[in-house]
């Protein structure tokens, strides 16, 4: 995660001038779970990935799911989605 | 250069006019309703290429006026008393927003009970918003000030409160000269604004700032307004040069040699002063200290100029219920704790709702000043003129 700005670095007013910068926006810090995905119990239906309201969920090259823990809450939708339990809840430490 | 008759809200709106402002985003109420009433005049014949936006509430209002703020239009906006009430949340995001927004709020008491006439309890309301708050006593400082505020709130990117007395400013008529559109536009021409909406650029405005970044978003709007003195002192300077009529943070009356003054803001000014020139005819060192610019609050004014007094007397046209103090008392003690000798401060609450407060009622506060010196010790607040 990068530094946090400064006041006299902030852009006055707050204002984002640089378009898209969300995607700066860590937001790990957040989150008290954090979902485990087995590949192994994977089918590849994708309804973790519609589900995700953050959309944190990737999908990898073999075309089942992981999450990206940049942009994961932990609320845990993915795991109450997921027909197979494919998706463990694992408390953070 | 011209001179004519105008009442206070009449001068602001001739100001107005004369800054071109691009947009007016306002709800009629009494007693501002005058301004943007002969604004909206002004528009309608041509006289003022403006866009004039009728809006169905106060809050509305506001909120256009910060929507076209961020364009980098020249706004202007009138209201009083319930209408700046109303107005209340939208005040901190046009602040927080850093939009140069001049208003005039027409002073007027707060219900219940219902009532139209003046007090201060409406801007006092308003007094943490991060707003500049300039005060003034009469038509010409209405119309003055107003000029001012728009060429400070675009240097320091704040919106500017320019407070007039209900009734007791914005409705006499008194001689008022304008000076010429020319002198006008050099003072205040336009100019590009720092962060604004524009098609050119793909900026985000008004979005969420997390406890990571609400604390540094806000202390710019503390710095902004800190720094502001500087800015407003150049300001006067440059007003003064161009058009004759230089103004201070605070307006000083007979204060040279005093050993006792009264602190006061807006029309009752006026009042006091005369009062204290008759005093003076019988030998009392008394003097009149008006607040011309409330936030920032003059500190080193009020140090220097009040801090060798005998005895002050702070006059209060709002209070603060269950508070330790009222309003400027407030700020007054503040400003003198810091220093470790000052005079005794005795505070007093006058005028409420547009109650007369006579010139004999100053004579017993300066009265009181002197008695409290005497015995030693502050009463607690004096509610001056109230009946039991």
């Amino acid at each position: 995660m990068s530094r946090l700005k400064g006041w006299k670095e902030i852009p006055i007013g707050g204002t984002i001038v640089e378009p898209g910068s969300s995607v700066e926006f860590d937001v790990s810090s957040w989150r008290t779970f954090r979902p485990v995905f087995d590949k192994k119990k994977c089918t590849k239906c994708g309804m973790c990935w519609i589900f995700c309201p953050e959309g944190a969920i990737k999908i990898n090259d073999d075309g089942t799911y992981d999450v990206n823990l940049s942009y994961c809450k932990g609320c845990g939708i993915c795991q109450k989605a997921c027909a197979v339990k494919a998706i463990t809840m694992v408390k953070e430490g | 250069m011209k001179r004519l008759g105008l009442s206070g809200n009449y001068a602001v709106a001739y100001a107005v006019k004369m800054a071109d402002v691009d947009v007016i985003a306002a709800y009629p109420i009494t007693p501002q309703t005058t301004i943007v009433e002969k604004l909206s005049e002004f528009v309608a014949n041509g006289e003022l290429e403006a866009e004039y936006i009728n809006v169905e509430s106060e809050h509305s209002a506001m909120s256009a006026c910060v929507g076209a703020s961020l364009t980098g239009a020249r706004v202007f906006t009138a209201t009083s008393s319930q209408g700046l009430a109303y107005m209340h949340e939208v005040l901190f995001m046009a602040s927080g927003l850093r939009t140069p927004i001049v208003m005039a709020n027409v002073n007027r008491a707060l219900s219940a009970p219902l009532n139209i006439w003046n007090d201060h309890s409406d801007a006092m309301a308003e007094r943490d918003a991060g707003w500049i708050q300039l005060w003034v006593t009469s038509a010409q400082e209405a119309f003055d000030a107003t000029l001012e505020a728009f060429k400070i709130a675009e240097d320091v990117l704040l919106p500017v409160m320019v407070n007039l007395d209900g009734y007791i400013v914005s409705h006499t008529y008194e001689p008022v000269v304008l000076p010429d559109e020319g002198l006008v536009r050099g003072f205040v021409p336009s100019r590009p604004l720092q962060n604004r909406v524009s098609p050119k650029f793909a900026y985000s405005i008004g979005v969420v700032g997390p406890p990571e970044a609400y604390y540094e978003m806000k202390y710019q709007v503390v710095d902004a307004i800190e720094k502001s003195r500087e800015k407003i002192r150049d300001v006067d300077k440059e007003f003064g040069e161009r058009f004759g009529r230089e103004y201070k943070f605070v307006n000083e009356y007979m204060m040279e040699d005093a050993e006792y003054a009264l602190v006061t803001m807006g029309a009752l000014t006026g009042t006091a002063k005369v009062v204290a020139s008759g005093l003076r005819k019988e030998g009392e060192k008394v003097g009149v200290l008006s607040i011309r610019c409330f936030r920032p609050f003059p500190k080193e004014e009020i140090v220097a100029l009040l801090g060798d007094l005998k005895g002050v007397g702070v006059v209060d046209r709002a209070v603060t219920p269950g508070g330790p103090s009222n309003p400027l008392f407030a700020e007054v003690a503040t400003t003198l704790y810091e220093r470790g000798s000052r005079p005794l401060l005795q505070s007093f609450v006058a005028g409420l709702g547009g109650r007369d407060v006579p010139a004999d009622d100053f004579k017993s506060m300066f009265g009181l000043v002197k008695d409290v010196v005497r015995e030693g010790k502050s009463r607690p607040c004096i509610y001056v003129g109230l009946r039991e």
